[in-house]
């Protein structure tokens, strides 16, 4: 680890086979992407990797969110249920905006910041019922799972609610668009891991995170306000899931129940390939990124040949994630 | 005399409690909860059709129930016949297999039974069936696809729902269809999963495949939506037909306003089909008449002609 924690010091440097372990996800991910250039040598070209990365931006974005929650000992179930309650709770607002505010910006402004805020009450709530409320994250959030999802499912009446055609057309270039010749999303999802790396690795914040995660009793002896930044790891996953929302929107213009199903466990899945531990303690995010990104490209490598037979398209997919799990086991004690 | 007029009376009598029992029917109704498009329409028409019925017929009293899974729905038609005391259920099973022995259940217990769209894994659990046709949903969408590409063909990707039944049998029908024109090939079938998203990746992947492609059959509505947008996105132009199909409002609007060069039809796979058969139901037990044991919705090709009569603006699909 680059950071101990107060409550956990590594005592012996780590041996040769620790140091490769630790580069597990990336091998992974380069040995599919060469398996997938053999299969198919469209694999490589520009277009389909600007593809994969834009995919892998959304459970990419939650997942540098959920990596700090995992590291603190915490779980967080109900991402995709409320970036699907978020992308209809914006799109309604949206559209109830157009008559005043026009199809512009305004209401885009006004869309965005809507979704900012509902991802951060959602997660004040879960910090708030988790630590003062004393309930398990797996059962909250597992309550909050069906609760956002049945809300949606009300509000759009179980179809789908789509947005303006006007503010469609105006907002797509936050998915579509491109700066400098990189979509946007893929641009986001650089910032938003880049400044989860800097708030883990080099803040106090980030040090309390690891330290309570490893062992939260002498955190509290440490004089660590434990419930204080137990609450900002969940509502700071919230505010992931709102960016992530954010950038979908305009990709569909519209939610229905369908939007971010399984989406929680491609977050969990990303951060636990990416080589964080399951209980807490330690975790890294650029593993997450590599994670998000590696889940991705199974499903693209598959789509993009014929020889496995469709029915085992989600067998391949557990191997893989089996396999990576498997190269880095040898740094967890 | 006296003997004759007490039969008369007796008869009489039996007529006409017979006759109040017959216009006292309470027909339960349990279908799945709105969890995407098409429910969400099977739950919209079996509102509308239980408002219509019960004007229509004073006596019948329909009461209609969502379930969001199979072991809910169980639970759920139990208590239609113990509390509710239903004389008909109407059910559109979540799955077959599990709700087999409960509907038997209740139809050993006199209640009559109308089975929609998915069936039981046991017929003899059932009084009556109402189905969509899902060989005839592959095989009008197969033919409007061979017909559009002409006699020159050109090359068809697939898009497939979830493994079901269902899908391969519409799937089946679909290239049985197409293969009557063999310049027409078909160069892969991958699982969208009824789903906009699952579509949009699918459909991404197959525009990096495959440098030309002249028709995509989206299989349904929703999947219709990704495919446009990952269409849209690589801006393609070689792409001339996109079918997608169960009548989902917004693109049986595109095909009947004709503006869209892409969609330029349907095949229906109506979620009224639940009202289709609460009516029959409702009819045959209000007037005492037999209903047919199995009643087939023909699926239809939606073009610009009739489109109009596939348009429910006030459904949420």
């Amino acid at each position: 680890m680059s950071t101990p924690s107060p409550a956990l010091r590594p005592t012996e440097g780590p041996s040769f086979l620790g140091r490769l372990g630790r580069l597990g996800p990336l091998l992974g991910l380069l040995a599919l992407m060469l398996v997938a250039t053999l299969l198919n040598p469209d694999f490589l070209g520009v277009s389909n990797l600007t593809n994969i990365l834009t995919r892998a931006a959304f459970t990419g974005i939650i997942a540098v969110g959920m990596t700090f929650v995992i590291i603190s000992g915490g779980i967080d179930l109900s991402v995709g249920s409320l970036a699907a309650l978020i992308a209809g709770s914006m799109i309604l607002v949206m559209n109830d905006l157009v008559p005043s505010l026009g199809a512009g910006w305004a209401t885009i402004g006004v869309g965005m910041l809507t979704a900012l805020a509902l991802g951060a009450l959602a997660g004040l709530f879960h910090g708030v019922t988790i630590t003062k409320g004393r309930i398990e994250p797996f059962i909250v959030t597992l309550g909050t799972l069906g609760i956002y999802r049945a809300v949606l499912t009300y509000l759009s009446q179980g179809g789908a609610i789509s947005l303006d055609l006007g503010v469609s057309e105006r907002y797509s270039p936050v998915f579509y668009g491109s700066l400098l010749g990189i979509p946007i999303p893929i641009l986001v999802f650089a910032l938003v891991a880049l400044l989860g790396g800097l708030i883990l690795n080099r803040t106090r914040y980030g040090r309390y995170v690891q330290a309570i995660g490893s062992n939260e009793q002498v955190a509290r002896y440490a004089a660590i306000n434990v419930t204080g930044v137990k609450v900002a790891t969940y509502m700071l996953l919230g505010v992931c899931v709102a960016i992530a929302t954010i950038l979908y929107v305009p990709r569909l213009g519209s939610a229905s129940p369908s939007t971010g199903l399984l989406w929680e466990l491609e977050a969990i899945a990303a951060v636990i390939i990416g080589g964080t531990a399951l209980k807490g303690g330690h975790g890294r995010i650029w593993g997450t990124v590599v994670g998000a990104i590696l889940l991705v490209t199974i499903e693209n490598t598959l789509n993009l040949t014929n020889i496995i037979s469709v029915y085992l398209n989600a067998a391949v997919q557990g191997v893989v994630i089996i396999l990576v799990a498997f190269f880095q086991r040898g740094e967890r004690r | 005399m006296t003997h004759l007029t007490r039969l008369a009376l007796l008869s009489a009598a039996l007529v006409a409690s017979s006759a109040l029992a017959q216009t006292k029917q309470v027909i339960g109704v349990s279908i799945p909860a709105a969890d995407h498009g098409w429910t969400a329409g099977v739950v919209y028409h079996a509102n509308q059709a239980k408002a219509q019925l019960e004007k229509q017929y004073p006596g019948a009293q329909i009461i209609v129930k969502t379930a969001k899974d199979a072991n809910e729905q169980a639970n759920q038609i139990q208590d239609l016949y113990t509390v509710n005391k239903i004389n008909a259920l109407v059910i559109l099973p979540q799955e077959s297999a599990p709700l087999t022995r409960p509907v038997a259940n209740l139809k050993n217990r006199g209640v009559f039974v109308t089975v929609v769209d998915r069936g039981l894994t046991d017929p003899k659990a059932q009084d009556a069936y109402v189905a969509g046709d899902n060989t005839g949903f592959g095989r009008v969408a197969g033919e409007y696809v061979a017909r559009q590409l002409g006699p020159n063909g050109g090359n068809v990707v697939v898009l497939r729902g979830i493994p079901t039944v269902i899908d391969n049998q519409r799937n089946d029908a679909f290239r049985a269809a197409v293969a009557k024109n063999p310049k027409v090939k078909i160069l892969d079938a991958r699982y969208g999963n009824w789903n906009r998203d699952d579509a949009f990746k699918v459909m991404q992947d197959y525009l990096t495949r495959f440098p030309r492609i002249d028709a995509v059959w989206a299989s349904d509505d929703d999947m219709a939506v990704g495919v446009l947008r990952a269409i849209g996105q690589a801006k393609r132009t070689d792409i001339r037909l996109v079918l997608g199909g169960a009548g989902m409002k917004e693109m049986v609007k595109r095909v009947m306003d004709g503006g869209d060069k892409l969609i330029t039809a349907n095949v229906t796979y109506p979620p009224s089909m639940i009202a289709d058969a609460m009516r029959l139901t409702v009819e045959s037990r209000m007037k005492g008449t037999p209903m047919k044991a199995s009643t087939i919705i023909p699926s239809v090709l939606v073009t610009k002609e009739n489109a109009a009569r596939f348009y429910f603006p006030n459904s949420p699909f």
